[in-house]
């Protein structure tokens, strides 16, 4: 009866081996209630997809201190529930569209991707959101040959990696933003000296190394830069320090309140006036107005899908429809808030993206993402379009700049397509 | 020269910010012998009261004292409520129980009035004072009085009334001050409820110059942490004093010592406190309690 | 007696005794049933750890690959969890830091594999060792901070080690991070790599729980409960108190390494970002729900922090934190020493009914 630390340990591996022996789980690759198609599409993967129905998971930060981007899974559920009602799903399939929370931890992404995977079985990962999360997941999505649609982060790996064809980025990568911000400082200030601040991530450190080889060969130069940690209470020093560099133009590579603290401390300068450029995260009217609209006058930045508040945009068919079914189908949502057209956006993106495919399977969708030409969605700008290809893992690479007038954003100049302006993006 | 005044000026500033939080965990701790980590966000939840008094049409002088009112009673009703339960538990037990509030507060905030930065009045007029070449904005010297007054008033409760005597009495031995007949739960109910007001008052002050939102003070509160630490978790005016020490090592060294720079300037303050306490346990105002061997 | 880390990882001596002595009921088929009952109660501490383990062991046969990932990682955090446990329960020191201490295990492996291709399992030795060496670095000054203090510059470490690491960006692959392959299972033991995984994160939690165990039973595990209990009476009985706290502190970095070690296996990605302060009170937050100063503890711990925040989300998904908030209040208000507490509570009514019936 008594057993002794080693006595155990020896009818652990005893029963170990015995049970190994019986040949355990079945098929533990695949994982029960994989399905394949038959006809044109044979052998490929249907999971989670049936004539009628569609099952979507999307992996966001409903907690912990990026919770803001929980507001995205709200616009792409409304738009969901609009088109389940009113269109009969995507092409006969009502859209079913489950939501996990990893509070922007990379272990618990993986564990709700494995969760929506294995146990909900659904077709496709629609979204994970953040570089690290997604970077923690899409090996796993590879190896299960599950498309990772559209993730919410503007990392350029996404677009610039080779072995991973299931997982594709939406919006403009970090760096195509940064060439937009080069391009235009090298028609207005050809010797500029620029101050960045940035964010210690991948975002930061993304966009500014994407301006400086941007700006490689031109008068532009970067006389200071300085970053800050997600868990500063305050840029106000880093602002100073940039102030003391004399240079005359600001690169703000900011998340919101941030993004308000720097406005709000260059603004308090008088005797530093340099032309601030705002980064599109911290570019939202909700960061501007806590500063103070006379505050931020001339501000530049960079956009490529339509802002809710802008009045421009009051009678333009897609915002109307955005602010009618919003309201209709999340009643709770406040539509100014530029993370539910964002989320509106992205699902109208997939919508049309998976209409688009030839299979109604998951390697249809893999082919169908990397082949789109030229696909125009309401809620991006007029002139900005998705179009992705062999060599092109880019859907979105366009953006149009604007600058803030009165009490709202002022789009000026040509649509900036990044890709011909520069040439596509490398993975160096 | 006057470039480093103006840095020690602007480190003085950022420390009236971590003083302002500090009393507040110096008031708790003073009160009821535990360390709030949920202190931080009970003073940002008071600025979103506050915010919604104003965002209602109240001008910003009569929200603020209703903001104190609510507050305080807000902190009694937690202690009542949350706290009460487990009171007599170990030590450790009390501070999960406010590492949960901590989670719960943050969420509740923004499951309420959502993750987006809202507009927040600054009480102080813009501008500042200028002379020999310095800069003081006016934000920065109003902070610094508002930290003085809390102080001085937490130094008058402590030293010269009843409750402070009390309050001394409980945190020391809860048994014995029973017994000499001094209301234990009512002292530590008022210790939460005084605890949510100074917060309170720290949210208001700094919502204009870090924006209100619901993460608004978890930056704020290590650095809170520290500045308490420093100045002795039990002496308001240690509290003022680390606080400032801890705003001006941090950007002096964010601003003079190139291999620090700005990302590595958090591990300046901390480098400072480990130093002081390998010299003085007991932090620098505080005192050292003496062990019977 | 004994102190109540040996009474809680092996119940009720004094209650077995009490068994043995009393007169059993009259009858044959009572008689054997109280055989029994007898043998059973006085072994049931290993008996219930031999279930516990053959189940641990039978279950990735029969779950899908999801919920063994699950239990995986519920063994990581429980490694993490024992040697927090080891600090603060045993030797009631309070650290907030330990998310850095199962960082430089997580990336002692991560680095090791990434530069020079090390086998995974050669690296948890070398990522241990290292958090055992920085535990002992801290450790040195750890001695001379009581509770608060010692809480802050724990808290401290952990705050300044997410930038340190994105500093060294040649090194750790800054903020980026860095991707790694996963340990493959060898051919000849049949198994898939989820269960791989977690027969390996088995296997280091079985060796740690032992090597706790087996500390904690030394002169080291009483010297420490003195220390914990009465500092002053434990220096003036002859205890090295400098010496045993830092290697408390050591003996604690060097679990949360080995629990690091296997959540790179597991996981394949680390960053700077996956390591911040909210990990180090997440894990002080399950040890004192999981119950301080016993075995079972960080297990019960490790599970609370694998399983609550999903359960919260099903509850209310507009807002988990709300939920997970109130449950850690919650727990702390029905068990104030922990779910192990609880359990042990249930356990003796349990038995004293089995006796009774």
């Amino acid at each position: 009866m008594r057993l002794s630390a080693i006595g155990r340990t020896a009818v652990t591996a005893g029963l170990l081996l015995a049970a190994a022996a019986c040949g355990g789980r079945e098929d533990p690759g695949a994982g029960a209630g994989a399905t394949t198609a038959a006809g044109g599409c044979q052998g490929q993967q249907t999971t989670g997809i049936t004539d009628t129905g569609i099952k979507l998971g999307g992996i966001y930060p409903l907690s912990g201190p990026a919770s803001a981007y929980g507001a995205i899974p709200k616009g792409i559920k409304a738009y969901f529930d609009y088109v389940n009602a009113e269109q009969n799903g995507i092409g006969g399939r009502k859209v079913e569209f489950v939501v996990r929370d990893d509070g922007y931890q990379p272990p618990k992404a993986v564990e709700e991707a494995r969760r929506l995977v294995e146990q909900e079985q659904v077709f496709a990962l629609f979204q994970t959101l953040g570089t690290p999360s997604t970077t923690a997941t899409w090996d796993y999505a590879g190896q299960r040959k599950v498309p990772q649609v559209f993730v919410a982060t503007g990392a350029s790996k996404w677009g610039t990696d080779t072995r991973h064809p299931w997982t594709i980025g939406w919006q403009p990568n970090y760096v195509s933003e940064a060439r937009v911000y080069a391009q235009y400082l090298k028609q207005e200030r050809p010797d500029a000296k620029v101050a960045v601040l940035y964010q210690n991530d991948d975002f930061g450190k993304d966009l500014l190394g994407g301006f400086r080889k941007a700006i490689e060969g031109s008068g532009i130069t970067v006389v200071a830069e300085q970053s800050y940690e997600v868990s500063d209470p305050s840029v106000d020093p880093q602002m100073r320090n940039l102030a003391q560099s004399g240079a005359d133009v600001l690169l703000n590579v900011t998340t919101p309140r941030f993004g308000s603290q720097a406005l709000a401390a260059d603004a308090r300068n008088t005797k530093w006036n340099p032309l601030h450029i705002v980064n599109n995260v911290a570019a939202s009217i909700t960061v501007l107005r806590p500063v103070g609209f006379e505050n931020v006058q001339g501000v530049v930045s960079a956009t490529y899908y339509k802002d809710p508040v802008d009045p421009q945009w009051e009678n333009d068919p897609e915002m109307t429809l955005y602010r009618a079914k919003l309201k209709q189908y999340a009643p709770d949502a406040d539509p100014s808030v530029p993370y539910h057209a964002f989320g509106w956006a992205v699902a109208s993106s997939f919508h049309k993206t998976m209409e688009a495919a030839k299979c109604p399977t998951r390697e249809g969708l893999r082919d169908s993402m990397r082949n789109l030409s030229g696909v125009e969605v309401g809620m991006l700008l007029p002139g900005v379009t998705m179009s992705t290809g062999p060599d092109d893992g880019f859907p979105i690479e366009s953006m149009r700049l604007m600058r803030f007038k009165g009490e709202r954003w002022e789009l000026f100049g040509e649509v900036i397509d990044t890709r011909r302006e520069f040439g596509p993006l490398t993975a160096d | 020269m006057a470039g480093f005044l103006q840095q020690v000026i602007e480190g003085l500033g950022a420390g009236a910010i971590y003083a302002s939080l500090a009393l507040a965990l110096v008031l708790i701790h003073r009160f009821t012998g535990i360390v709030n980590f949920a202190q931080g966000e009970l003073a940002m939840f008071s600025t979103y009261v506050a915010w919604q008094f104003t965002a209602a049409g109240l001008p910003f002088w009569a929200a603020l004292p209703l903001t104190l009112a609510v507050s305080f009673a807000g902190g009694m009703l937690i202690e009542r409520v949350v706290i009460r339960p487990v009171e007599g538990a170990p030590e450790l037990t009390v501070v999960i129980v406010t590492v949960g509030l901590f989670i719960f507060v943050n969420a509740a905030a923004g499951w309420i009035w959502s993750f987006l930065i809202k507009d927040f009045p600054n009480p102080f007029p813009v501008g500042a004072v200028e002379a020999g070449g310095l800069t003081v904005s006016h934000s920065t010297l109003g902070v610094l009085a508002v930290v003085g007054a809390v102080m001085g008033l937490l130094y008058l409760l402590f030293r010269h009334t009843k409750v402070g005597l009390g309050m001394r009495a409980v945190a020391a031995d809860p048994v014995s001050a029973r017994l000499v007949g001094v209301r234990v739960g009512r002292t530590l109910a008022l210790g939460w409820g005084l605890a949510a007001t100074v917060g309170a008052v720290s949210g208001v002050l700094v919502a204009p110059l870090l924006f209100l939102e619901p993460n608004m003070m978890g930056g704020v509160l290590i650095y809170a942490f520290a500045a308490a630490t420093l100045g002795g978790f039990d002496s308001p005016g240690g509290a003022v004093v680390g606080g400032l020490v801890v705003g001006v090592a941090e950007t002096l060294a964010g601003a003079y010592v190139g291999f620090v720079g700005s990302d590595l300037k958090v591990g300046v303050p901390l480098a400072v406190i480990l130093c002081v306490l390998l010299l003085r346990p007991q932090g620098l105002f505080g005192r050292a309690a003496v062990e019977r061997a | 007696m004994s102190g109540p880390a040996e009474t809680a990882g092996e119940p009720m001596t004094a209650e077995k005794s009490e068994t043995v002595g009393k007169p059993v009921a009259a009858g044959p088929a009572a008689g054997r049933r109280g055989a029994l009952v007898r043998a059973v109660t006085a072994h049931r501490g290993r008996l219930a750890v031999a279930a516990l383990l053959a189940v641990a062991c039978y279950l990735p046969f029969q779950l899908v690959p999801f919920h063994v990932f699950q239990l995986t990682m519920v063994l990581v955090y429980a490694v993490a969890l024992l040697g927090l446990n080891l600090l603060v329960g045993h030797a009631g020191q309070i650290s907030l830091g330990h998310g850095a201490f199962f960082a430089v295990g997580a990336y002692g492996t991560a680095i090791m594999i990434d530069r020079w291709d090390a086998p995974h399992l050669a690296t948890l030795p070398v990522a241990a060792a290292a958090a055992f060496a920085l535990g002992l670095a801290f450790g040195l000054p750890a001695v001379r901070l009581h509770g608060l203090y010692l809480a802050l510059v724990t808290l401290a470490i952990a705050v300044f080690l997410v930038p340190l690491l994105k500093r060294f960006e040649s090194v750790t692959g800054g903020s980026m991070g860095l991707t790694l392959g996963k340990p493959a299972p060898p051919a000849w033991t049949g198994l898939a790599e989820d269960q791989w995984l977690y027969f390996l994160a088995l296997a280091v939690a079985v060796v740690t729980f032992l090597l706790a165990r087996g500390l904690l039973r030394s002169r080291v595990g009483r010297a420490l409960h003195a220390v914990r209990d009465d500092e002053a009476a434990a220096e003036v009985m002859g205890v090295r108190l400098s010496f045993h706290k830092t290697l408390a502190f050591a003996w604690s970095a060097m679990f949360a390494g080995a629990a690091g070690s296997v959540y790179t296996w597991v996981i394949g990605f680390v960053s700077p970002d996956s390591f911040s302060v909210t990990l180090s009170i997440t894990l002080l937050a399950g040890i004192v729900v999981g119950g301080l100063g016993s075995l079972a503890g960080p297990l019960l711990g490790g599970l609370f922090v694998m399983f609550v925040p999903s359960i919260s989300q099903d509850v209310n998904e507009a807002a988990p934190g709300v939920v997970f908030g109130l449950l850690i209040i919650a727990v702390m208000y029905v068990a104030p020493a922990g779910l192990a507490g609880l359990a042990a509570r249930l356990a003796r009514s349990t038995m004293r009914i089995l006796r009774k019936g």
